[in-house]
């Protein structure tokens, strides 16, 4: 469980989250929605401690690392984290083996002998084979994206974290990511947090919706509930979306 | 009333310390992970590699052909002077081991891999890839920085003696084919007028220079910001910052150096 308190974060003067609280239970899935440059990245840097929060604390299974600077306790609660980043964020000097491997290198105490096995595992969970010796230079924008998912499945963590997870792929592929992120969450009781300004896609997959807007969450919901709200910003945003409230 | 130009120093005075405060943090964590951290012996032969051996070229066509000006050059004085050419070997083989082998090569390397370095690690750090390793349990201190630091305190030392090396012979090939002085007479002026000494001083002030250079590219790298052109800046900023450094550290060092009896 992550247990978020009065957690704030300014980048000089510009408060990007203001004393936001909000507890994201086991087997979950969170998503944060909300129009571009309004902190949704920040919020989830801020959960694996990529950024430092201001104040606040960020309780993950009892231990607070909102500001903590042992980088071994940090990097213990780390072991228990996936993250996909906006933009795939692959090495470009290494392989799609070495890549997807790499997290089992650090996080797990697998041998280096299972690795290919593992590695060839999770790429043919996102719909991709035969790419190993390939380096990212040479995969498309969307296989980036779906390997840098196997990536960060590959050492099967308790708690994933996506930053905009279908941001710039193809219908096909946005699909296969979307049946994804519900079967890890469904199947194998993954608590996720996804931050995405796909209303549609938020609304789909989750468990509870939260509308981010000048550093606080101005409504957090089941989708069904979340439709409904009276919030008026969360109706403009549903207008914008092309939905409607049923 | 606020002056622009004492605002101007001002802002840059505090920019400086800024950087200074946060290059100091960086090296206090680059000493943590040296001793505390597994050795990365692949990345650390990579950047060995690409240190070092990618710059044997450079190093070796700027050292051979400084070598050999600097003995036509003093040669012809000499010539000019006395009527003959008088310890060519001495005055070339001095110049190289003190101060041209190991600033030349310094500087040759800041402009290659010292530029290498600079964007590899910017690019990773505008493209969340420093991010990605944070996210993998690797520390990129660790991953990233050690290494770099260990190869360019290995390889620069090296690059410096082969340096050393080819500006001699190139100094003792102008002076066989241009001056008339043969083989043996410029080692002799060499071995004769030369101790230990004069190769340890140029020889220890490429571990300053190679710390200093490590330090310039791997903060510039990691502070990179603003994408594509942020890493051009960034990488230019290191390749000039680290050059003129080499220039100010070398009196300095040379200095000290000398107060010691090296």
């Amino acid at each position: 469980m992550i247990e978020i308190k009065n957690l704030s974060k300014a980048f000089g003067e510009k408060v990007i989250l203001n004393d936001i609280s909000v507890d994201i239970k086991e087997g979950e899935l969170f998503s944060v929605i909300g129009p571009s440059g309004m902190g949704k990245s920040t919020f989830i840097k801020c959960l694996v401690r990529l950024l430092r929060p201001e104040s606040g604390s960020i309780i993950v299974d009892g231990q607070d690392i909102a500001s903590t600077s042992n980088e071994f306790a940090l990097a213990r609660v780390r072991r228990s984290f996936g993250y996909l980043f906006q933009e795939g964020a692959l090495f470009d000097s290494l392989t799609v083996l070495e890549n997807v491997a790499f997290g089992l290198k650090y996080l797990t105490d697998i041998h280096k002998s299972e690795y290919p096995r593992i590695v060839k595992e999770k790429l043919a969970l996102v719909g991709l084979k035969d790419v190993e010796h390939l380096k990212p230079s040479e995969l498309s924008v969307g296989m980036k994206k779906r390997v840098s998912l196997a990536r960060s499945i590959a050492p099967e963590p308790k708690y994933m974290f996506y930053d905009e997870p279908t941001t710039g792929l193809d219908p096909v592929t946005t699909g296969m990511v979307k049946e994804l992120i519900t079967d890890m969450r469904e199947k194998l009781r993954i608590t996720s947090v996804v931050v995405t300004h796909d209303l549609k896609l938020a609304l789909e997959i989750s468990s509870r919706v939260a509308m981010l807007l000048d550093g606080k969450f101005v409504e957090a919901a089941a989708p069904a509930e979340f439709r409904q709200s009276e919030n008026k910003a969360v109706k403009e945003f549903m207008e914008i979306s092309g939905l409607s409230r049923e | 009333m606020k002056h622009p130009v004492t605002e101007y120093i001002g802002r840059e005075f505090m920019n400086l310390a800024e950087a200074l405060g946060a290059a100091a943090l960086m090296l206090k964590s680059v000493f943590f992970w040296f001793f505390r951290s597994k050795f990365e012996a692949r990345e650390t032969v990579k950047q060995a590699v690409t240190i070092g051996v990618d710059s044997l070229t450079v190093v070796a066509l700027t050292s051979f052909f400084t070598g050999m000006v600097l003995s036509l050059q003093s040669g012809q004085s000499s010539k000019n002077l006395f009527n003959e050419p008088l310890y060519i070997g001495t005055l070339v083989a001095f110049s190289m081991l003190k101060e041209l082998g190991p600033v030349l090569t310094c500087i040759v390397v800041a402009g290659r891999a010292g530029a290498v370095v600079t964007a590899e690690i910017g690019t990773m750090k505008v493209t969340e890839q420093i991010d990605a390793l944070y996210t993998l349990g690797t520390n990129p201190t660790r991953y990233l920085l050690v290494p770099r630091y260990i190869a360019f305190m290995i390889m620069l030392p090296l690059l410096t003696v082969f340096a050393d090396f080819l500006g001699i012979f190139g100094g003792c090939l102008v002076g066989m084919v241009k001056l008339d002085v043969p083989s043996t007479v410029f080692m002799n002026d060499i071995y004769t007028y030369l101790e230990i000494y004069d190769f340890m001083h140029g020889f220890l002030k490429t571990f300053v220079f190679a710390f200093m250079i490590a330090t310039v590219s791997c903060y510039k790298g990691l502070n990179t910001k603003g994408g594509a052109e942020g890493v051009g800046k960034a990488t230019t900023e290191a390749v000039v910052t680290s050059m003129v450094l080499v220039m100010v550290l070398d009196y300095f060092v040379s200095a000290v150096l000398v107060a010691v009896g090296i």
